[in-house]
C-alpha cells in the first residue's frame, strides 16, 4: 500500500483497501478525467481533492481539471442550478450563449486532454457541453449530476437535456433524482473525506479556540446549521426553529456558518437577509467563512450540542455526513438524500417544519444521554455507508461496467 | 474415467483432488430503470413488463444498502406498500414470498403478480403514494473479482470467513443461488467435492436461512454453524 491507502485503511479498514486494490487490477493505467467548475468550495471539489490522488495510488492515471468563466457564466448556470432544483425562474435559452461560448472556450484548452481520455467524468451541468465539443473524444463520457433533479423547471431541463443525451451515462444521489436520459443511469450517493481538514480529528484547544473567537461559549448548548447562503437550506426557518426552542432553553446559541462557492452569486442577497432576520441576538452567530475554513467549520461542529440541516430541497446533504462523522445527531429536513442518512430515531431526526425542527431540538438538549447515544451511531453509519472509500469502490465499479459493456455480470479474473 | 460412487468418491475409495476454495469478491452498482409508480396497479401492470434483474434487486437489493436495522418487511414490494400505501394485509403476504423457493425469476414474477391481483379482486388498491415517495425500479450491475486468497482445507473455514468482507459474503452465500444448478451456497458445493465426508457440515449450512438477516448477521451465523461444526468434529477426533 502507499501513503493514502495506508492512512485511509486506518479509518475505513484494510477489508475497505483490499477491495479498492482487487477491483482496480483491472483499470491499470486507465486516463481517467474529472471535470468541474471550481477548485474549490461546495461538496464537489471537497470530494474531487481527494478521489484523484486515490485514484492515482490505485494505479490509475487520473487527472482533474476546472473549467474557467466569467460572470456572465456563473450567474446562468447558478440560475440553471436553482432551474433544476425546481424553482420557476426567468429562463431564456438566448441567455444561454455565454454558457456554450465559456464551454467552447475551455474545449479549446482542454479538448487534447479529454479526447485521448478513456473515462471522462463531466460533474454538474456547468461543463456538460464539453462532450459535443470534443468530437474525436475515444473514451467514455460519464455526466455525474450532484443536483436534486426530481422535480426540474421543464423550459431550463429541455434546454440541458441536449447537451446530455449523447453521454455514455450519468450518475445521480438518489433514484428519485433521475431525469430521463437514452443511457444507463447510477446511483452513486456522495461521500466525505475522513482524513480532510472538515473531518479529521481536531485537538479540544483548537475548538475552544475557533469557539473563542467568535465569542461562542462552550458551556452552553449551542445548534449548529453549516450550508451555503441559499434558500433552499431554508435559513430562516432555522433561526425561526431557534427561537421557538430559546423561549424554553435560554441558555441555547445558534451557528449559522456559510461557506462560500465561487460558482454561487446569489449568497450576497441571501446572507442579507439572514442577518436581518438575526437581528440584534447576541446567541446567533452568523458566520461567513472563506470557502478554505474547513477546520473552522469542523471545529464548530465538534463544538455542536446537535447539528442542523433544516434544508427544504437538498441534493445529498454533505454536511448532515459531516455532523454524523462527529458523533452529533442531525435534525434534518424530510428531503433527498438526509433521508437516506438521518434515520429516525437512531441517528437524528427528520423534520418538515421549524416547528417539528424546534420539538426534536428541545427534546434532545434534554435527553442529552440519547443525544450522545445517537451519535455514536451516526458515526458507525457513516463509517459503513459514506465514507469515500466507498465512494471510490462505486465509480471503479460503474468504470469496470461501461468499460466491458455487459448487462448485469462481469467477472474479472 | 474412473467411475464415481454418488458421493463423488471413486468407487476405489481415494477421494479426487479437490482445489482450494477460491475466495472471490463482488461490488454491486445500482442503475435506475427510469420506471416509477405510485399505486398498486400500476405495480402489478409496470410488473408484467419489467426486467428480471430488477426483482433481484428488490428482493435483494435491502441487504447491500445503507440501512440501520432489518427492514420490517424484507423485500422492498412489502416495505412499500406497506409504508406508502398501507395496505398492510398486502404487505404481509408479500413480505412472505421466499425467493429460493422459486426456480427462476419468471416464476416469481407470476407468483407477486398474482398475489397482488388477488388482493386487487378483493379491495379497491386505491391508495397512491406522495409524488416523491413513488417506487422507484432499480435493477443492479455485478463486478466479480479474485481476492486472491484461498481456502485449502475445510477445517481452514473457520479461521477465514470471520475475516471475509460481507459482499463475499454475498457473491458466495446469496449470490450463488442464482449461479449453481443444484441451488445452495459456494461453501456447500465446495465440500460436496471432499465426497461424504462433510455431509453433516452442508446440512448445517443449508439450514441457514439468508432472507431473513443483515449480512453481517448472515457471517455470524456462518462462522457460528462451522466453529460449532469443527470444535464438535475436533473433540470427536480427540475421544
Amino acid at each position: 500500500m502507499t501513503g493514502l491507502l495506508d492512512a485511509y485503511a486506518e479509518v475505513a479498514g484494510e477489508d475497505v483497501i483490499d477491495h479498492l486494490n482487487q477491483l482496480s487490477r483491472a483499470l491499470q493505467g486507465l486516463r481517467v478525467v474529472h471535470v468541474n467548475s471550481t477548485r474549490t468550495g461546495g461538496g464537489v471539489a471537497e470530494i474531487l481533492h481527494k478521489l484523484v490522488p486515490l485514484m492515482g495510488e490505485l494505479g490509475i492515471d487520473a487527472d482533474w481539471q476546472v473549467m474557467s468563466g466569467n460572470q456572465d457564466f456563473f450567474d446562468f448556470t447558478k440560475n440553471v442550478h436553482n432551474g433544476l432544483q425546481g424553482n420557476v425562474i426567468p429562463f431564456s435559452e438566448k441567455a444561454g450563449k455565454s454558457y456554450e461560448e465559456v464551454n467552447a472556450e475551455n474545449a479549446g484548452k482542454l479538448r487534447a486532454v479529454l479526447e485521448e481520455a478513456d473515462v471522462v467524468f463531466i460533474h454538474d451541468p456547468q461543463p456538460a457541453p464539453l462532450l459535443s465539443l470534443c468530437p474525436e473524444r475515444k473514451g467514455k463520457w460519464i455526466w455525474r449530476c450532484h443536483i436534486d433533479l426530481s422535480h426540474p423547471y421543464r423550459p431550463v431541463w429541455r434546454y440541458l437535456q441536449r447537451f446530455l443525451k449523447d453521454y455514455d451515462a450519468s450518475i445521480f444521489s438518489l433514484a428519485a433524482f433521475t431525469q430521463r436520459l437514452p443511457h444507463p443511469k447510477y446511483i452513486i450517493p456522495p461521500s466525505i473525506d475522513p482524513l480532510g481538514s472538515k473531518n479529521r480529528d481536531l485537538p479540544a484547544e483548537e475548538i475552544a479556540s475557533v469557539c473563542a473567537e467568535f465569542g461562542i461559549d462552550t458551556a452552553r448548548p449551542l445548534i449548529v446549521q453549516v450550508s451555503r447562503f441559499d434558500r433552499f437550506k431554508d435559513p430562516l426557518g432555522v433561526i425561526r426553529a431557534y427561537r421557538l426552542v430559546k423561549k424554553f432553553n435560554p441558555d441555547l446559541q445558534l451557528v449559522y456558518a456559510g461557506g462560500g462557492a465561487s460558482d454561487d452569486p446569489e449568497g450576497d442577497i441571501v446572507y442579507q437577509e439572514v442577518v436581518d432576520a438575526a437581528g440584534d441576538d447576541p446567541d446567533v452567530f452568523i458566520l461567513r467563512l472563506p470557502p478554505d475554513a474547513n477546520r473552522t467549520i469542523n471545529a464548530l461542529q465538534r463544538a455542536a450540542t446537535l447539528v442542523l440541516q433544516k434544508s427544504v430541497r437538498e441534493g445529498f446533504g454533505l454536511t448532515v455526513t459531516e455532523g454524523m462523522w462527529k458523533q452529533k445527531p442531525v435534525i434534518g429536513g424530510d428531503t433527498g438524500g438526509i433521508r437516506l442518512q438521518v434515520v429516525n430515531h437512531h441517528t437524528g431526526y427528520l423534520v418538515n417544519s421549524p416547528e417539528g425542527a424546534a420539538l426534536r431540538i428541545r427534546y434532545l438538549l434534554r435527553q442529552r444521554e440519547k443525544c450522545e447515544e445517537m451519535g455514536i451511531k451516526a458515526q458507525q453509519f457513516v463509517r459503513d455507508n459514506f465514507l469515500l472509500t466507498r465512494h471510490l469502490r462505486e465509480y471503479l465499479t460503474l468504470i469496470t461496467g461501461l468499460l466491458y459493456q455487459r448487462e448485469g455480470r462481469i467477472e474479472l479474473g | 474415467m474412473p467411475a464415481r460412487g454418488k458421493s463423488g468418491k471413486r468407487r476405489n475409495g481415494r477421494r479426487p483432488a479437490v482445489k482450494g476454495f477460491q475466495v472471490r469478491d463482488c461490488a454491486l452498482i445500482a442503475i435506475s430503470t427510469g420506471r416509477k409508480i405510485r399505486n398498486l396497479r400500476e405495480l402489478r401492470d409496470r410488473l408484467f413488463d419489467v426486467d428480471a434483474s430488477s426483482l433481484d434487486y428488490h428482493f435483494w437489493g435491502s441487504l447491500l444498502r445503507p440501512g440501520f436495522e432489518e427492514p420490517d418487511y424484507v423485500n422492498d414490494f412489502a416495505e412499500w406498500i406497506y409504508h406508502e400505501l398501507r395496505e398492510k394485509a398486502l404487505a404481509e403476504r408479500v413480505a412472505m414470498i421466499d425467493p429460493f423457493e422459486f426456480p427462476d425469476n419468471e416464476i416469481l414474477r407470476q407468483e407477486l403478480i398474482e398475489i397482488i391481483e388477488e388482493y386487487l379482486d378483493g379491495n379497491e388498491g386505491l391508495f397512491w403514494s406522495k409524488s416523491d415517495k413513488q417506487f422507484e425500479f432499480m435493477r443492479s450491475q455485478i463486478v466479480v473479482f479474485s481476492s486472491n486468497k484461498t481456502i485449502e482445507r475445510p477445517e481452514l473455514l473457520p479461521e477465514v470467513v470471520p475475516h471475509l468482507p460481507v459482499s463475499s459474503i454475498f457473491y458466495h452465500f446469496i449470490d450463488a443461488r442464482r449461479r449453481l444448478a443444484e441451488g445452495g451456497d459456494d461453501f456447500s458445493s465446495w465440500l460436496s467435492g471432499w465426497g461424504d465426508r462433510y455431509d453433516d457440515l452442508r446440512v448445517k449450512l443449508a439450514a441457514i436461512d439468508p432472507y431473513f438477516t443483515t449480512l453481517v448477521d448472515l457471517r455470524r451465523r456462518l462462522v457460528g454453524v462451522l466453529e460449532d461444526y469443527f470444535r464438535r468434529s475436533g473433540d470427536d477426533r480427540a475421544a
